[in-house]
């Protein structure tokens, strides 16, 4: 048989050894792009702050600086330190739970009002008014030698207020 | 010497040699056989159909509002070129070179001017070619898949406007891009880890900012030219969009057929002379807006989305984010690319709103929409209070799946109404939920943009 015929031969009724390495060359083709997939999507994945291991920690000052039912804004480190009516102290993030706005804090009105869809918070992060749909989240809060120090690594996520999450001196 | 065809070649010199091997045929054409050369042997024009029925010539049939979006793509990627070799994506410099831009750069602030403008012009357009495509019928059989890749067409130019938005690093920009990142944050399980890769780490930075350039300068425009240059291909294997006829007349199986060049080129190139002019008039005497530089410990109050995002914006305002940011959404998604694989009881192609029972139920769509959404919109904001109503029901269920309920069964009750009432067939009620969703998503929009002001309450726009 002649090149010629062989191909033709092959396309027409290809045999099973034939049938069986196109299967092994289209694995393969398969198998690489498998391969380059996986390489794009760890290329691509968010990398992980070394700060996110270690602790940041924000001195905040001396527990007698705060008066109690006051707010403290720490624009650097992005908080809210409360000092609650019985001395307690929460640090809240200034961001909004809804979409992420920076939340200022109104004195006269003793509440944290979203300028972007007018959620408002009260001194303890809990929601007064929607759309927010849960309470500020809040850092952990550590007094050593009566210096208020906050860890501003991760804010802590909670559906509400509660007591456990206040620090006392 | 001759070649296959036994014609003799004369003797020539080498420049013309070298010309020839590049233009194998006729650059004037001198007759019809050459036009249809042309056409055919051009790597652009090839995409084109050779032929076309003359009456889809009729202006007033397309408006022309494919070639414009085509024609401001290519303004766009034109100006975008210019403005890479000026803009540096790092959040310490991203704003930084744009004032460079706008004050010393030649020309910088009118270039960014056609960009953001050609921008947005381009996303009105398309939503009206939508409509146009939508309201001839031209989505029915064979061109069903191409109202698909329309639709994965109108989500690249939204995505690229959106990723376009946070490249000045503005005010304007920064908290319109937190407002809208912070939406995926919503979507059940996998919000988080979206959010994430979509910011390229916690919270908005530089890593956000090289993604959004990337995609916004490499990855979204090379999908749009593939995506673009597939669009056109199907409509040259439909030979030609959709013929128009009128509420009585038949298809036409065998209409009357013209050449493309030049009946169709030349009406083409008359749409994007006079569009470019008007872009670049417009330019010239409408900056592109910047605001001050990137705060991120201030939101600036009222803080909207872009404007195209606002309708969803206004929704958020209304329903639980669950139901704004993805469930609505999503289904009006499904329910577009859905719209050419419905059972139509009749076919409609080409006739402008099916039908005269279409054109009625059209129009009572659209006043419906136009009464029903600004009413929901001033009840909700002083008197619906499900979640104060029904204090024991979460949020999601009292502020999202119920308000989500109560909005399907009405649309639902107005279908089968329209259907009882006006339609001869399944194909004007679904034309008339269509117009019914489209007008108060524009209402919506329309609220977001002019009547809401400081805390997102309602205002007039002359107080704004």
């Amino acid at each position: 048989m002649t090149d010629r015929e062989t191909l033709k031969a092959d396309t027409e009724s290809p045999s099973s050894r034939r049938r069986f390495i196109w299967g092994l060359w289209l694995g393969l083709g398969g198998v690489a792009l498998l391969e380059y997939a996986w390489l794009i999507a760890d290329f691509l994945r968010p990398r992980k702050k070394l700060a996110d291991a270690v602790e940041a920690i924000v001195v905040a000052g001396p527990v007698e600086r705060f008066e109690p039912d006051s707010v403290t804004p720490f624009p650097q480190g992005k908080f809210y330190l409360a000092r609650l009516e019985d001395g307690g102290f929460l640090a809240l993030s200034r961001e909004c739970t809804h979409l992420g706005c920076t939340v200022p804090w109104i004195a006269d009105e003793g509440r944290f009002v979203c300028p972007c869809h007018s959620s408002a918070f009260d001194i303890r992060g809990d929601v007064i008014d929607p759309p927010a749909p849960r309470a500020l989240d809040y850092y952990a809060v550590r007094i050593e030698n009566k210096i208020v120090k906050v860890d501003v690594s991760r804010p802590i996520k909670r559906p509400a207020f509660d007591w456990d999450q206040v620090t006392r001196v | 010497m001759t070649d296959g065809e036994g014609r003799t070649e004369e003797r020539v010199g080498f420049l013309t040699r070298v010309w020839r091997s590049i233009v194998r045929g006729p650059v004037v054409p001198r007759d019809d056989r050459d036009r249809k050369w042309i056409v055919v042997n051009n790597l652009i024009l090839h995409l084109r159909p050779l032929q076309l029925p003359a009456k889809t010539l009729r202006y007033t049939h397309t408006f022309g509002l494919g070639g414009m979006s085509l024609v401001l793509f290519l303004l766009l990627a034109a100006t975008g070129i210019l403005l890479m070799f000026v803009y540096e994506p790092t959040p310490e410099r991203a704003y930084g070179s744009i004032l460079t831009l706008q004050n010393e750069v030649l020309f910088g602030k009118l270039v960014r001017s056609i960009h953001h403008w050609s921008a947005n012009f381009l996303i009105a357009i398309v939503a009206l070619h939508l409509l146009r495509v939508y309201f001839t019928g031209g989505y029915v059989a064979p061109r069903q898949f191409n109202w698909v890749i329309g639709l994965f067409l109108l989500f690249c130019v939204l995505a690229s406007n959106f990723t376009g938005y946070l490249m000045p690093w503005d005010q304007l920009s920064y908290w319109a891009i937190t407002i809208s990142t912070s939406m995926i944050g919503y979507v059940p399980l996998a919000g988080d880890w979206l959010q994430r890769v979509v910011r390229g780490g916690p919270e908005i930075g530089s890593a956000t900012l090289i993604n959004f350039y990337t995609l916004h300068t490499t990855i979204i425009p090379v999908t749009l030219v593939l995506l673009m240059a597939w669009h056109f291909w199907r409509v040259r294997k439909a030979h030609g969009v959709v013929v128009p006829r009128g509420a009585d007349e038949e298809p036409d199986e065998k209409p009357e057929r013209v050449l493309t060049l030049p009946n169709l080129l030349l009406r083409e190139f008359v749409v994007a002379t006079v569009l470019v002019a008007f872009v670049m008039v417009f330019s010239v005497f409408v900056n592109a807006p910047l605001d001050e530089a990137a705060n991120p410990g201030m939101s600036p109050n009222p803080a909207k989305a872009p404007w195209y995002f606002v309708g969803i914006q206004e929704l958020l305002l209304h329903v639980h984010p669950l139901f704004a940011v993805l469930i609505v959404p999503l289904l009006v998604a499904v329910a577009l690319f859905l719209i050419p694989y419905l059972r139509y009881e009749k076919d409609t192609s080409g006739i402008f709103l099916m039908s005269r029972e279409g054109r009625r139920s059209a129009a009572i769509a659209a006043a419906a929409a136009l009464v029903v959404t600004p009413v929901y919109i001033l009840i909700d904001e002083w008197w619906i209070d499900f979640g104060g109503w029904l204090p024991g029901l979460a949020p999601v269920i009292g502020n999202g799946l119920l308000p989500a309920a109560i909005g399907a069964a009405a649309l639902l009750t107005f279908y089968a109404f329209i259907k009882k009432r006006f339609a001869v067939a399944n194909n004007e009620a679904i034309q008339a939920s269509f117009v019914f969703l489209a007008v108060a998503f524009t209402i919506l929009t329309v609220t977001g943009v002019w009547f809401r002001g400081s805390g997102m309450a309602l205002v007039w726009p002359w107080n704004l």
